[in-house]
């Protein structure tokens, strides 16, 4: 499992805001994001997941690596939690629902319906459909968002696992997640920006005066 | 893909109200429009093929922005389109979960809105016909104007003003399909054609509709 | 080297082409249609079966004519959209539809106009005029997506496809609508082998009518596809200083 990204740039609304963004993630580590609201964290994340394309540069990876899980959880209300979870396996062909349950600790839940879940415990679920696909690269916008103090080190727990198992995390996070082996990567210098006076590169209608 | 379409039926089934309403209203037209146009036998009959088709498609166009509305809430679409199921699937199987819930119940109580309506004994069989063979479209065609639609906050107008033009050769061709036969002419050009769309739609359009929701969530 | 017509796909090139074009395709429309129109209403006969009304034929036939080119100019356009990613063809297509709904109602209208005296109503469900309305119905989406969507680019893309699936049914309707009633509409005023259908004395008028609406059609796409392009320049600029 290895993450290359290359001299990236990737766009919000048409309008470029991060580029020449280059790192590498490979098995067993984890990468987070960091830098102010704004920057272009989730676009960033959108686009190495494949949602979006890139303005510019390169993503290599192997094919069919990324699980995504961003602030909407993707469940169903009217679905209990293990159906929610078997929809997944069954989506991505694995049989790991129970171990999910089992390790996000949700099996008290199993049978109530998503709609009936706290806050923390809906996101627990979220987290738990990422263990459900069986996918080497986790790409996580703000998973801690929502949990309290005990989740959280739960979801670090399963972080850990993952790597553990030859797996990669690339996060967006502002809390200390107390994984020891992340990396953290600043987003601020790659901030896509046109010098004073003149026109950014991207904006086709450039020099159109009248 | 089929635990896909599991879930999509059991979701209809489940919230309540999604499942009967399109049902309910087919119901209401076919009682509004004799309240609307006279007890008349005679005129009845003549309109029944033409009112069923109609009241059958904006039963259909009811629902059509719940496609994929919910999905694109709660975050399922971004999550469905980073799936090792490609989106085409996807979509084509929401389309026909569309259809499950809401063009097959209505062909199947066809019959007893054409008791209302006064249609002509041998108009029965070529209703249930061309709505079981037409009404696949109408929701093939309706997902790819809900996939247009998706982003929208309110897109449940634009949805309809984009639908039903393309409903037209669909309504024509099975309206026209029961309206011959109750004249006792031939209706095998009309099937033929009918059907022609359906299985052209079903084909050629997920990609279409799967182009515009990748559009959308990007 | 040889220039290659992408070149005027470049806003910055188009615009200024198109301030050079824009007079003489609208005086060129000017032209045409004050010759065509006085050369058609004034001297030509009266047709021997419809008597003066026939004369509506110069606004009639040019105006449909055109509602049909400019959808395949918006089909033409949004294929370009798609595959060269040029912003000036998108913006182009988006000038187009107004007014080719346009030339679509004027079809219309005069249809009805020419139709009363001729059928005695101003509406039958004739499947050319049935078609018509629909291709109204077919812009009317078309425009109302461009305008709920807010992201330009998404906007041109959505656009695009819904142009190229709606030509596929505006086709499929235009047989369906055909099949559904034979009609009282006369045939085509126009064709190859013109002997059958319009006398020399309608015909050379009719075409130089013709010609004013291809060159008014193209003097109001140009003059819009500037407009599009002048509010995407200051959309830009109120974003940039937005941000600073």
């Amino acid at each position: 499992m290895d993450l290359t990204v290359t001299n990236l740039a990737c766009a919000r609304g048409g309008v470029t805001v991060l580029e020449r963004v280059s790192f590498g993630l490979s098995g067993g580590a984890a990468l987070i994001l960091r830098g102010p609201n704004g920057i272009g964290k989730t676009t960033l994340l959108r686009t190495v997941a494949g949602l979006q394309p890139a303005v510019a540069g390169e993503i290599s990876m192997p094919p069919e690596a990324v699980a995504y899980a961003a602030h909407a959880d993707g469940l169903k209300a009217t679905l209990t939690v293990a159906e929610n979870l078997a929809f997944w396996a069954a989506i991505y062909g694995t049989d790991r629902a129970p171990h999910a349950i089992q390790r996000m600790n949700l099996a008290a839940l199993a049978d109530r319906q998503a709609q009936n879940l706290s806050a923390g415990q809906k996101r627990r679920l979220g987290l738990a459909r990422l263990l459900v696909t069986g996918r080497p690269l986790w790409v996580l916008d703000e998973p801690t968002v929502s949990l309290d103090a005990a989740s959280v080190a739960l979801f670090a727990e399963a972080v850990r696992a993952h790597l553990a198992e030859g797996g990669a995390a690339l996060m967006a996070t502002h809390i200390d997640l107390g994984l020891a082996e992340a990396e953290v990567l600043d987003l601020a210098p790659y901030r896509a920006e046109t010098p004073a006076g003149a026109e950014p590169a991207d904006d086709p209608f450039a020099g159109v005066t009248a | 893909m089929i635990a896909l379409l599991l879930r999509d039926l059991r979701l209809a089934l489940r919230a309540g109200g999604g499942f009967g309403l399109g049902l309910a209203f087919f119901l209401l037209v076919a009682v509004l429009v004799p309240l609307g146009v006279g007890p008349e036998p005679a005129t009845l009959a003549k309109i029944a093929p033409g009112i069923l088709w109609v009241g059958a498609l904006l039963a259909c166009l009811l629902s059509l922005d719940r496609i994929f509305a919910l999905d694109h809430e709660d975050g399922s679409l971004d999550l469905l389109a980073t799936a090792p199921i490609p989106l085409e699937g996807v979509v084509a199987v929401k389309a026909c979960a569309h259809w499950i819930v809401t063009g097959l119940p209505l062909t199947l109580v066809s019959p007893l809105l054409g008791l209302l309506m006064n249609l002509p004994a041998e108009g029965y069989p070529l209703l249930l016909a061309s709505l079981a063979i037409g009404t696949p479209a109408l929701s093939v065609i309706g997902t790819f104007g809900a996939a247009l639609t998706v982003g929208l906050k309110r897109g449940g107008l634009l949805l309809s003003l984009l639908v039903l033009p393309l409903y037209v050769p669909t309504l024509v061709f099975g309206a026209e399909a029961v309206r011959r036969g109750a004249l006792g002419m031939d209706v095998a050009t009309p099937f033929l054609l009918l059907g022609g769309i359906t299985a052209g739609v079903a084909a050629l359009l997920p990609f279409a509709s799967a182009a515009a929701v990748r559009i959308n969530l990007r | 080297m040889a220039m290659s017509i992408w070149e005027y796909a470049n806003p910055k090139k188009f615009m200024e082409t198109s301030s050079i074009a824009l007079p003489w395709a609208a005086g060129g429309a000017l032209l045409c249609l004050i010759v065509g129109l006085v050369w058609g209403f004034f001297f030509t006969p009266d047709d021997y079966k419809q008597g003066s009304t026939v004369k509506i034929i110069y606004l009639h036939v040019p105006s449909a004519l055109m509602a049909i080119n400019a959808w395949l100019m918006m089909l033409a356009a949004s294929l370009i959209w798609l595959v060269r990613r040029h912003h000036v063809s998108a913006l182009a297509a988006k000038a187009a539809g107004p007014v080719g709904l346009t030339f679509t109602l004027v079809a219309l209208v005069t249809g009805a106009v020419w139709g009363q005296p001729m059928w005695g109503t101003w509406w039958a469900w004739d499947p050319r005029l049935t078609s018509f309305l629909i291709l109204a119905l077919f812009y009317l989406g078309y425009i109302a997506l461009w305008q709920a969507v807010e992201n330009p680019d998404t906007a041109a893309d959505l656009t695009s496809v819904l142009c190229i699936v709606g030509s596929v049914f505006a086709v499929l309707s235009r047989y369906a609508v055909n099949f559904w009633n034979q009609g009282l509409h006369q045939g085509a005023s126009l064709s190859l082998d013109k002997e059958e259908n319009v006398a020399d004395v309608f015909y050379f008028p009719l075409l130089v009518c013709i010609g004013g609406f291809v060159l008014l059609f193209l003097t109001l796409v140009l003059l819009r596809t500037r407009t599009e392009i002048r509010v995407r320049r200051v959309q830009a600029l109120l974003a940039r200083e937005r941000m600073a």
